[in-house]
C-alpha cells in the first residue's frame, strides 16, 4: 500500500535555530531518505519551500483567481513530503515516526493513497 | 422458539466474537467477514430446521461464512478492479487452513483497539465484534441513536480497510503501548456498566460481564505480560461489590454503607489471588496498585476493620506511576481515615485550585465528608452545597442531598 507522509511543522522554529543545528536537521533528512530507499520503502519526497512561496488558485465568479499565500494560514506548515509503500498502516506510522520533524515538534499526517481501478 | 433457533442464538452469543476473529483472518477482509457471517447465521436458520443440526455447527457456521465471504470479494473485485481487493481475493482463496486459532481473538482486539481509531469508535467496533453485542443493544448502553452508532460502525472498517490497519498481534517493540490501549477500552466499557446511573440497567450490568470476559482472555492470551492480570483483578473486585452500590431507592452507598454479606466472596477471592500474584512478579501496574487498595476494601469484614494506612501507603505508590489530582484526593481521604481529619484537610486544602479538580465535585465533597466526621457542620454543609453545584450523576446528587440535609438540620439557618 502506498501512503503519503506530509510533513507539518514551525516554519518559525526552524528559522530560529542556529545554522549549526539547521545543518544537522537536514543531515538527519538526508540519513533518513538513505534508510528507507536502502529498505526499499521510499518512493519519493521532496522539501517544499516555504508558505511565503506559495499561489493559491481558484475560481471566483468563473473567474481564475491567484491569490498569494498557502492554503490556510495555520500554526504549522506543509514543508515537505515523502511517497512511501508500506505492508500496512503499521509500517508506514513507523516509517512516520523517523522523519526528523517528529523529534522537533513536527507532527506528520499519513494519508493513505487511494488505489487506482486496474484497466 | 424451537430448539434449533434457540441453539443458533446460543452459538451467536457465545462464539460470534471467536467465529469472527478466525473469518477476518481466513478472508482477509473485515467487512466481507462480517457480512458473510451474518448471511451464514441466517443461511443456518434455515437449513438446520430442515436437515438438523450438523455435527460440528462451529465448523459449518466458519466454513458457509467463508464461502459468502469470497462470493463477496470476487463481487466487488469484478466492480472495482482495485489492485488491492483482487489481491485480497487470491489471498483468501489460497488460506487453506480452516479452523479457529487461539490468537485469532487477539488479533481482533489489537485491531478494533488500534490507536488510529477514536476512542468511542474503538469501545463500539470491540463491543460488536469481539463481544457479538448488536447495534441496538450497543446503542442502550451508550444513550446513542441506533444510526449514530451504525454509522460510526460502517466508518470504523472502512478506516481499517483503506488506511491498511493489519489484522496481527503487534510486534514486542510496540506490544506495551498497543496492549495499554486494548486495556484502556475494556477498562472503559467496565466502568460504563459499573458506574452509570441511567441508561438501561439489564445491558449495564452485561456492559460488565464483556468487559470482564474480555479481561479473561487478555490473561488467558497473554500469559507473558502480567498487566491484565492486575486489570481483571481490578474488575473482579469492582464488581464483586456491584449490587450494593446503590440502594432501592437509587441512592448511592459508600463503603460503610454498603452490606458486606452480600458481596459476592467467589470474585472476591479471585480478585484477591490476582492481586498477591501480580505483586510478586515486579513493579506493579497502575490497574495493579488500584486492585490492591480494592482488594484491602472487599478483604476488611466491616469497614471499621479497614487498613487505611496500608490503602494511604498504596495510593502513594499509584502516585509515583500515575500522578494525578485525582489520585491525591483519594489519597488525602485515606490519609484523613489513617491519621486524623486534620491531615487530610491539610492534604486536601492544597489541591484547592488544581485546575483540573476546578469542575470536580468529589473534592468539595471530600472536604464536606472530612469535615462533618470532624462535627464542624456549618461549614461541611457550605462544602456539601458546593459539590452540589458541580455534580452531574443523579445517584450522587441524591447522596450530596441526603449528607447536605444531615448536617443542616441543627444548624440555625
Amino acid at each position: 500500500m502506498q501512503y503519503l507522509l506530509l510533513i507539518y511543522d514551525d516554519e518559525k522554529k526552524f528559522g530560529a535555530l542556529s545554522e549549526a543545528e539547521q545543518g544537522r536537521v537536514f543531515g538527519e533528512y538526508m540519513e533518513f531518505t538513505r534508510e528507507i530507499v536502502k529498505s526499499g520503502n521510499h518512493r519519493g519526497g521532496e522539501a517544499l519551500q516555504p508558505v511565503a512561496a506559495a499561489t493559491c488558485v481558484r475560481h471566483k465568479n468563473g473567474k481564475t483567481l491567484t491569490t498569494d499565500g498557502p492554503y490556510a494560514e495555520t500554526k504549522e506548515q506543509l514543508g515537505g513530503y515523502y511517497l512511501v509503500e508500506a505492508r500496512d498502516l503499521d509500517e508506514a506510522v513507523a516509517i512516520a515516526g523517523r522523519i526528523p520533524s517528529v523529534r522537533l515538534g513536527g507532527t506528520i499526517e499519513v494519508r493513505p493513497i487511494m488505489p487506482t481501478p486496474q484497466p | 422458539m424451537n430448539l434449533h433457533e434457540r441453539e443458533v442464538e446460543d452459538l451467536y452469543r457465545r462464539d460470534y466474537g471467536r467465529i469472527l476473529a478466525t473469518l477476518i483472518r481466513l478472508v482477509g477482509d473485515f467487512d466481507a467477514a462480517e457480512d458473510g457471517l451474518q448471511d451464514a447465521f441466517a443461511t443456518a436458520l434455515v437449513r438446520w430446521r430442515a436437515d438438523g443440526m450438523p455435527q460440528n455447527p462451529s465448523s459449518w457456521i466458519i466454513s458457509t461464512a467463508r464461502h459468502k465471504a469470497i462470493d463477496r470479494l470476487r463481487r466487488r473485485t469484478w466492480l472495482e478492479r482495485r489492485r488491492d481487493e483482487i489481491e485480497r481475493h487470491l489471498r483468501a482463496l489460497q488460506t487453506a487452513d480452516e479452523g479457529p486459532v487461539a490468537e485469532d481473538r487477539l488479533r481482533l482486539a489489537f485491531t478494533c483497539c488500534h490507536p488510529t481509531l477514536a476512542l468511542e469508535t474503538r469501545v463500539a467496533l470491540t463491543l460488536r465484534t469481539l463481544c457479538g453485542l448488536t447495534t441496538e443493544e450497543i446503542a442502550r448502553a451508550f444513550l446513542l441513536p441506533v444510526p449514530t452508532l451504525a454509522q460510526r460502525l460502517v466508518r470504523a472498517k472502512a478506516k481499517i480497510r483503506d488506511a491498511g490497519i493489519p489484522y496481527r498481534v503487534p510486534p514486542d517493540d510496540v506490544l506495551p503501548e498497543r496492549l495499554d490501549a486494548v486495556m484502556a477500552v475494556v477498562y472503559l466499557v467496565f466502568n460504563e456498566g459499573y458506574s452509570a446511573s441511567f441508561g438501561d440497567r439489564i445491558v449495564r450490568e452485561d456492559l460488565c460481564g464483556e468487559a470482564i470476559r474480555l479481561g479473561r482472555m487478555l490473561v488467558e492470551l497473554m500469559p507473558a505480560r502480567r498487566e491484565p492480570r492486575g486489570l481483571l483483578a481490578l474488575m473482579l473486585l469492582h464488581d464483586a461489590r456491584r449490587a450494593t452500590r446503590v440502594d432501592e431507592a437509587g441512592r448511592l452507598l459508600t463503603l460503610e454503607q454498603q452490606d458486606r454479606t452480600r458481596w459476592d466472596r467467589g470474585r472476591i477471592a479471585e480478585g484477591a489471588a490476582l492481586v498477591e500474584d501480580v505483586l510478586r512478579g515486579g513493579p506493579p501496574s497502575a490497574y495493579a496498585v488500584q486492585a490492591a487498595i480494592a482488594a484491602l476494601h472487599c478483604l476488611a469484614p466491616a469497614a471499621a476493620d479497614t487498613d487505611w494506612r496500608q490503602i494511604a501507603g498504596l495510593y502513594e505508590v499509584l502516585l509515583r506511576i500515575e500522578p494525578s489530582p485525582v489520585v491525591e484526593l483519594n489519597r488525602a481521604a485515606a490519609v484523613a481515615m489513617a491519621d486524623g481529619v486534620e491531615r487530610g484537610l491539610e492534604l486536601i486544602d492544597r489541591l484547592d485550585g488544581r485546575p483540573e479538580l476546578a469542575r470536580y465535585h468529589l473534592l468539595p465533597a471530600a472536604r464536606a465528608d472530612l469535615l462533618r466526621r470532624a462535627g464542624r457542620r456549618a461549614e461541611a454543609a457550605q462544602a456539601y452545597r458546593c459539590a452540589l453545584e458541580l455534580v452531574t450523576n443523579q445517584a450522587e446528587r441524591r447522596y450530596l442531598e441526603a449528607r447536605l440535609a444531615e448536617v443542616a438540620t441543627d444548624v440555625c439557618g
